[in-house]
């Protein structure tokens, strides 16, 4: 769980990540940030929809759905249970 | 502050659309409702104002402005209902709109309506405006559902870290709206309160930003409202569990893998069989009163010695007509709509949408396409209008376009009546069974139709890749049963009811001088419906088919009366006061159940009604789009129908 390149799409459904960067940009990086997904922010994957795509995260204690790809754009480093960040 | 000076150069509202504040006198206040989006801020709005905006569980229901009015104190307060927005820097044409009202419309106070089950998030949007103005009142709503989920946020303490009056509500039950208004009153009137010492550096933390779109600036208020929730909200019992794990459980069997689409399909067949259940017997019940009354007038015309002509215009003519619309349409919409209601206060639309993404984003659609075509239920131009939540514009206009492909009020009865009459199949429970599948089957093709048909013009005129989104799925919510009857019933189907009826009234008028006035021993009606007939009858219907379509272009919802009214001047005598008897004046005019298949299919797909294409072309500002919206649709049920009556006389099915 340490590789430095490891990002929010690949997320095991029901493990948590620490964001350590965003590499999104102009109105999705925006929105983003608005959501609360800055460096520090743990996020955890929650559950898939039918296809496998898009899905379900609980940020900052909103549920937010995202597309692999966008989600692609959210670096992570390894967070353990709980930590900052979550409600 | 670079946001607010930025953007002095007044960005006109999307769609040169602009706020304009119906003040009847000067003195009155002006307050603007703002507020991440599904934080109850309708209710809210409802609550004060007495107003029955539609409220639902999903983030960008109110894309409209809203105004509404209340008195408190003697002061007339103008409440401005703004779409929800995650923050001041908008990302969608909706979120500009409350943007630009927030930094310049200059209200006299702002209410920010919060989610108290997620106060973190909600409080970004509160810092960025509090950098921007002090006329500011808090209402931290949804507080009961908060305890429920065992967090208790300590408002007193809120308002010491802000420095702006903070009030707790629970809109849906009206707890906290007194203390609300007298805040906004006191807010609007005597400004905003001096400031504490840590207050001012609050304000300064967040008002200090070098400039609002800056990461660095976002992390900062992001960090804030971190540190304000870590102290102002607490756990109530201690307990490991998360607090929505009930959502969180119900959320993995709606959306999962095996069971999410047929719930889904199952969902909608329920809802459809208990409509199409319920709506025999109250339909057969309101024509025969209605028709009752219908004698009654003609016996006051007889004796009255009233001229013949008048009698039979008035009476069989537009009365008729309404007796007909009436009676074919209340009951479904009376069954329907708060079903459907219930679904949407629970909060199940999102994840509809949540299901359906992958096959958007095949289509090269938006995500939240899925949410505009499920307002297109309730009406296409709403589901036009409701496009705005769709940031792209390519994407918004495929959303536009294809929005009608999901029958709205106007054409549902038609769909319920063709399937109950023709391929029911017998009554009782396989009949209304089998309505019911022919029902969701023909919703089922409409949405795969509008995913062809996106994914038919993101390769052509409207090229482009689907863009990024986030779609929020909001915690479930308990509906509040008397408040979805009174509001479906009253709101939805009484407007549409009464719409109907205003285009129904004239339209019938000009039906009965169709069918009566005549040249060369035939009816004018007769005439048109000839030069109609062979290019009905190549789609598998007739002429008097087509021009019930045609003439139904202002209203969807006077297609069958006009046509029930075309084959009843044709000089039969029949007494219509049922499903029965209705069946038998189409069979007499040539149907079968391919006749009834082909007027489903061309009541799915065929122009939008007049009020959606005017709203089209307000939204687009372009003709083009609005003939392009026009187009597409008819040609496709052309198409459609044709294939299907000719492969069906090939096949010798019929």
């Amino acid at each position: 769980m340490s590789d430095p390149l490891m990002t929010l799409n690949t997320l095991v459904l029901g493990q948590r990540g620490r964001v350590s960067g965003l590499c999104a940009t102009d109105k999705t990086r925006r929105r983003m940030l608005d959501l609360g997904l800055i460096p520090g922010t743990v996020v955890e994957a929650l559950h898939q929809s039918p296809s496998g795509d898009p899905t379900a995260y609980r940020i900052r204690g909103a549920v937010i759905a995202l597309r692999a790809q966008e989600a692609s754009y959210v670096y992570l480093e390894a967070a353990g249970n709980g930590g900052e960040g979550m409600l | 502050m670079s946001l607010a000076r930025s953007s002095t150069v007044r960005a006109a509202l999307p769609q040169g659309q602009r706020f304009e504040i119906k003040r009847s006198s000067p003195d009155d206040l002006v307050i603007a409702l703002a507020g991440n989006p599904n934080t109850g801020k309708s209710t809210v709005f409802n609550s004060l104002t007495g107003l029955k905006q539609h409220t639902g569980n999903w983030p960008g229901k109110t894309v409209a402005n809203a105004q509404g009015l209340y008195r408190y104190e003697g002061r007339t307060h103008v409440l401005v209902d703004l779409p929800g927005t995650y923050s001041l820097q908008p990302t969608s044409a909706e979120e500009e709109i409350a943007r630009d009202f927030i930094l310049h419309g200059n209200p006299h106070a702002t209410v920010v309506v919060t989610d108290a089950t997620c106060l973190e998030r909600n409080l970004i949007l509160v810092l960025q405006i509090l950098a921007h103005t002090q006329r500011v009142v808090l209402c931290v709503n949804l507080l009961d559902e908060a305890r429920r989920k065992g967090l208790a946020v300590d408002l007193a303490q809120l308002r010491e870290l802000l420095g702006v009056p903070v009030v707790g509500t629970n809109a849906r039950d009206g707890v906290g709206l007194a203390e609300l208004k007298a805040a906004v009153l006191a807010m609007a009137t005597e400004g905003a309160p001096p400031h504490t010492q840590a207050q001012a550096q609050t304000q300064a933390q967040a008002a200090g930003e070098p400039g609002g779109d800056d990461d660095e600036a976002v992390a900062k208020i992001v960090h804030q409202a971190e540190q304000i929730v870590a102290t102002v909200v607490r756990p109530l019992v201690s307990c490991n569990q998360a607090p929505d794990r009930l959502d969180r459980r119900i959320d993995r069997i709606v959306t999962s893998r095996v069971f999410g689409i047929p719930i889904m399909l199952g969902l909608l067949g329920v809802v459809f069989w208990l409509t199409i259940q319920g709506t025999n017997y109250p339909s057969q019940l309101l024509a025969e009163g209605l028709f009752w009354v219908e004698g009654q007038l003609s016996a006051v015309f007889l004796t009255q010695g009233w001229p013949i002509w008048l009698h039979d215009s008035l009476v069989l003519g537009v009365y008729r007509t309404l007796a007909w619309v009436i009676s074919v349409m209340l009951p479904p919409m009376a069954i329907f709509f708060p079903l459907f209601t219930l679904l949407e206060d629970l909060g199940y639309l999102p994840r509809i949408a949540f299901n359906l993404d992958s096959f958007f984003r095949r289509a090269c659609a938006h995500g939240k396409q899925a949410l505009t075509m499920c307002m297109g239920f309730g009406c296409n131009a709403a589901g036009v209008i409701a496009c705005r939540i769709i940031d792209s514009p390519r994407e918004r206009l495929i959303a536009t376009i294809t929005n009608n492909f999901v029958p709205c009020n106007g054409r549902f009865p038609i769909l319920i009546a063709m399937a109950t009459i023709f391929l029911a199949g017998g009554t009782g429970l396989a009949g209304s069974i089998g309505a019911s599948l022919a029902v969701l089957g023909t919703i089922v093709l409409g949405v795969v139709i509008t995913l062809l048909v996106s994914r038919a013009l993101s390769a052509t005129i409207l090229k482009g890749l689907p863009s990024s989104f986030t779609l929020e799925l909001p915690p479930y919510r308990k509906p509040l049963l008397g408040r979805v009857l009174v509001r479906s019933l009253l709101d939805r189907t009484m407007f549409v009811l009464s719409r109907a009826i205003v285009v129904a009234a004239p339209a019938g008028l000009v039906i009965w001088i169709m069918a009566n006035v005549g040249v060369g021993g035939t009816s004018l009606l007769a005439h048109c419906a000839a030069f109609l007939d062979p290019f009905g009858r190549a789609l598998g219907m007739d002429g008097y088919i087509i021009m019930a379509f045609i003439l139904g272009l202002p209203a969807n919802e006077i297609v069958i009366p006009i046509l029930i009214m075309s084959y009843l001047g044709q000089g039969s005598m029949l007494e219509l006061d049922s499903l029965a008897a209705l069946r038998g004046l189409l069979v007499d005019n040539g149907w079968t159940w391919l006749t009834a298949v082909c007027v489903m299919l061309f009541a799915l797909n065929h122009f939008p009604c007049g009020t959606t294409l005017l709203t089209i072309h307000k939204e687009t500002l372009s003709a083009k789009w609005a003939w392009i919206s026009f187009a597409v649709p008819t040609v496709v049920g052309i198409v459609v129908c044709f294939v299907v009556a000719q492969g069906a006389r090939l096949l010798g099915l019929v």
